[in-house]
């Protein structure tokens, strides 16, 4: 038993004797010890994750090397395995998806930070969260049984007939194709590009408005030439996010793409995306190198979408510090 | 009024007009969306449809049973494995952790926050189908767990950090060690918030599809304990899209409904909760 | 730019820095704005009380009193900027030259009277761009390197930046932003520059500097300020109107009105008993 008798003052436990504090104090370093396993076991998964998608890649960044990347081949009998049209296909498909969604995105984010009054604009915010949290594969049903029907017999026609002298839109329409997806997508990204982006406009400062504003300028010419170039790092941010999210985005676009790995100019051919061949061949995968090939394509994925997802945190940071950094003495 | 300031004042009135349209569409994709599916599924949602397993190809009637149940368990055991990381994560970072761990713990979080649900199903089929050669409930329960980790750290953190010190030290003056504080005192000033952020992760996680495909893969039968493939909501969904069947097209959209119904309400509740700002006590 | 005879406001002129005891009234210099029975307010609460008052052309013109007094709202009223609020809601008779303000085009109306805020806040381009935003919109006759070089002379900022015109305003120190603030709003060329606490974020080098450009200004120019420093309100204007909850207590020549107060809440505040 200790000597010393400590004299703690009322409430609380008595503590009469150095042991049950210390008892107390281990008790707080087996917590801490414990929550930094689980907030260790983050990263620790994280680092895993990517140590796996390499190392399980190997056969394949052996065989092919950098081809992996030029080739169009995808032949799992003959084990000869390119990436370009996946590649191709992810990429046209998310530039389709972003030339549709960033300006009806941009145009609905300036509505709600700059006309809208609170009342609507709190509420049609409220919606285009919600929009965010459909999951995709309900996306993929409108895709298959709604857009593709309408794309098949109204659209593409109709792109064909008038823009049809465009290599981008020739071919044969079956509905489905690089378009379709495109559009899919677009739905699927515009929530995203709606909220970052009427924040970061929300967050411009009311005098970079008024100073507009009296100097003369309508309102429009307020929003566009003043606080929208202001807002304009954040804005960057948003189309970052949107576009890493179209790249991962599988199922949706696996539903109304095709599933043909092809490489075609025209915007009505079928294709293949990186996430929807991965979704379609990975559980039946024919061999170790099949498989292999598609988690290299895995990897492939997750390294465009860590750069896009890096560069919008590098944007949004840069806004926030723009923001608190103007008029110095 | 000189033409040129009617030019102007004619292109603001145009443009603001666009801005409107805009949000409207986009707004009411939503509306349209909902509006489909009631009108779609609804016909379709009977009592069969929750109780009935699915019948061989190209038979008409059947339900999903299996199917919902099977989503039942892989959300059960996602949260069992992606809510006390979350948890227990946020915790450390809130209130023991120091600023450089702090980032790195972050960061990686953010990460895997942004990784394709697609590759989330590759990491799991490498760690838990293929050493086990089977696909299994495990299997997808663990990929979906690791996508809600990051929303679950992420949020108890934030709203640990929003419980006013006063409270903390209020509890610490009366000789409650910090983890008794931790748990009796700034946890339930923080429960509301953090519940919400778990409901919001596990709706989120309960729509994916892609993790699926190859970890639980898939069931035309009741899947027994955890070590078989199991049938899933989002994964019947796709596959009865994309057959020909017109019974299971009828079939897909009914659950589709349900799917989306469940999730939008998720939401809607943990939004209103969350906007009222009542997660948190005001000293 | 006729005169404007109005008896309802007796307003004696004096050129600015002469203390003149005597009152003698000398025929009333033209009125570049009038404002009459102007009643303001925010939603159901009442802001402004029955404000009757002249802008004088060619004359600096200060609003001075304690914190909540009114003096920016008011201000803010002579260019319409109060309308960017939702609820508020002006009553009574603002005339520039003899018309409405209100019945105007408001885009054209700005044009004409221009303002010059608290807070420094060029736009995020280059200095040259930040004045030639205006007479890019408005469609300038003249060439634009000129039009933005008279105005960076006429802000006394043009000796210090000719040479990085292209440089980020954000570059700038506080007192050249507002500086270039001030060249900014003058390069469209305004009739009236309201200036709203102008020098309230800047040290005093900056201050001094500003004020006398100020005083230099009213030459070409008609000037309002809105000033809580009632040192700089008696440096730099002509006359001063002394707000208190809302309302004109005191509208005066400065020398006077700083001097000789025929107000005892207006001498109470100029000799500070409450701030």
């Amino acid at each position: 038993m200790a000597t010393s008798s400590i004299n703690v003052p009322s409430a609380g436990p008595v503590a009469g004797s150095r042991s049950f504090l210390s008892k107390l104090r281990s008790g707080d370093e087996i917590a801490r010890l414990i929550t930094f396993l689980f907030a260790a076991s983050v990263v620790l998964i994280t680092l895993l994750l990517i140590y796996e998608l390499w190392i399980d890649s190997a056969l394949p960044r052996h065989k092919f090397g950098l081809s992996f990347f030029f080739t169009r081949v995808w032949d799992p009998i003959a084990e000869n395995f390119g990436a370009l049209p996946f590649i191709y296909g992810t990429l046209v498909t998310a530039g389709v998806a972003l030339s549709l969604a960033v300006p009806l995105g941009i145009g609905a984010a300036i509505f709600l930070a700059e006309l809208a009054p609170q009342k609507l604009s709190d509420p049609l915010q409220f919606f285009i969260d919600l929009l965010a949290a459909v999951p995709s594969v309900i996306y993929g049903l409108l895709g298959v049984f709604i857009v593709i029907p309408v794309m098949r017999q109204w659209i593409q026609p109709a792109l064909k007939s008038s823009l049809g002298f465009l290599p981008l839109f020739q071919g044969p329409a079956y509905g489905v194709g690089f378009f379709t997806a495109g559009i899919v997508l677009a739905i699927m990204v515009i929530p995203y590009i709606i909220s970052v982006s009427r924040e970061v406009l929300l967050s411009v400062p009311r005098d970079q408005r008024e100073a507009a504003l009296a100097l003369g300028s309508t309102r429009w010419e307020s929003t566009w030439k003043v606080v929208v170039p202001f807002a304009r790092t954040g804005i960057m941010g948003s189309i970052f996010l949107a576009m890493a999210r179209a790249l991962g985005e599988t199922v949706a676009v696996s539903m109304v793409i095709g599933n043909t790995p092809t490489i075609s100019s025209s915007l009505l051919s079928p294709g293949y995306s990186i996430a929807a061949v991965i979704a379609n061949e990975f559980a039946e995968a024919t061999g170790d190198m099949h498989t292999a090939a598609l988690i290299e394509l895995g990897l492939v994925l997750f390294l465009l979408t860590f750069i896009l997802n890096g560069l919008a945190r590098l944007l949004m940071l840069l806004t926030t510090q723009r923001g608190s950094g103007t008029a110095q003495a | 009024m000189t033409a040129r300031l009617r030019w102007r004042k004619l292109v603001s009135a145009f443009m603001l007009t666009m801005t409107g349209i805009c949000a409207a569409v986009a707004v009411s994709v939503l509306f349209f969306i909902l509006g489909y599916f009631v009108y779609n599924g609804g016909v379709s949602i009977n009592w069969d449809f929750f109780t009935k397993l699915p019948v061989p190809v190209g038979e008409t009637g059947g339900g999903m049973a299996n199917a919902i149940v099977g989503s039942a368990k892989l959300l059960l055991l996602a949260s069992l494995i992606g809510v006390p990381i979350g948890f227990f994560g946020g915790i450390y970072l809130a209130e023991f952790s120091g600023n450089k761990v702090a980032f790195v713990v972050r960061y990686a979080a953010d990460l895997l926050n942004g990784v394709p649900s697609i590759v989330i199903g590759i990491f799991a089929f490498a760690l838990v189908v293929h050493p086990f050669k089977r696909f299994s409930t495990i299997a997808g329960a663990f990929a979906l767990g690791l996508m809600m980790i990051p929303i679950t750290l992420r949020n108890t953190e934030e709203f640990l950090h929003g419980v006013p010190r006063a409270l903390r030290e209020g509890s610490m003056a009366l000789g409650a060690g910090k983890w008794t504080t931790i748990m009796r005192v700034v946890v339930p000033a923080a429960y509301r918030g953090i519940m919400t952020a778990i409901l919001l992760a596990l709706a989120r996680v309960a729509g994916e599809t892609a993790p699926l495909l190859f970890t639980a893969l898939g069931n035309q039968y009741w899947s027994p304990g955890w070590n078989q493939p199991t049938a899933s909501l989002p994964v019947v969904i796709y596959n009865y899209a994309l057959s020909p069947y017109e019974d299971w097209h009828r079939q897909a959209w009914a659950a589709g409904l349900v799917l989306l119904g469940l999730i939008l309400m998720v939401n809607i509740v943990a939004r209103v909760i969350l906007s009222r700002g009542i997660a948190v006590p005001r000293s | 730019m006729q005169a404007s005879a109005r008896p309802a406001l007796t307003v004696n002129l004096k050129p600015t820095g002469i203390v003149n005891t005597s009152r003698e009234t000398i025929a009333p210099s033209s009125m570049r704005m009038n404002i009459s029975k102007v009643n303001f307010f925010y939603g159901e609460k009442q802001t402004l009380f029955d404000i009757n008052m002249g802008i004088a052309q060619n004359r600096v013109t200060a609003l001075i009193g304690p914190s909540g007094c009114g003096k920016s709202t008011l201000l803010r009223t002579f260019n319409r900027m109060h309308e960017t609020v939702r609820n508020a809601r002006l009553e009574g008779e603002i005339l520039l030259d003899g018309q409405n303000i209100l019945s105007q085009d408001v885009t054209q109306l700005r044009r004409k009277v221009g303002m010059v805020f608290q807070r420094p806040n060029p736009f995020p381009k280059s200095i040259f761009e930040n004045v030639a935003y205006g007479p890019k919109i408005n469609g300038a006759k003249a060439p634009i390197a000129e039009i933005v070089e008279k105005s960076l002379r006429r802000a006394a900022l043009w000796d210090e930046v000719k040479d990085q015109l292209h440089k980020s305003a954000y570059e700038l120190s506080g007192g050249q932003q507002q500086r270039l603030c001030i060249a900014r709003g003058l390069a469209v060329e305004p009739e009236v520059l309201l200036l709203d606490e102008p020098c309230s974020a800047l040290d005093p080098i900056s201050t001094a500097k500003v004020e006398e450009l100020l005083v230099q200004l009213k030459d070409s120019c008609t000037i309002v300020i809105v000033t809580h420093n009632m040192q700089q309100a008696a440096r730099v204007s002509d006359f001063t109107a002394f707000l208190l909850v809302g309302e004109m207590v005191e509208f005066n020549p400065t020398p006077q009105l700083f001097t000789t107060p025929t107000d005892p809440r207006t001498e109470a505040y100029i000799t500070g008993r409450f701030g």
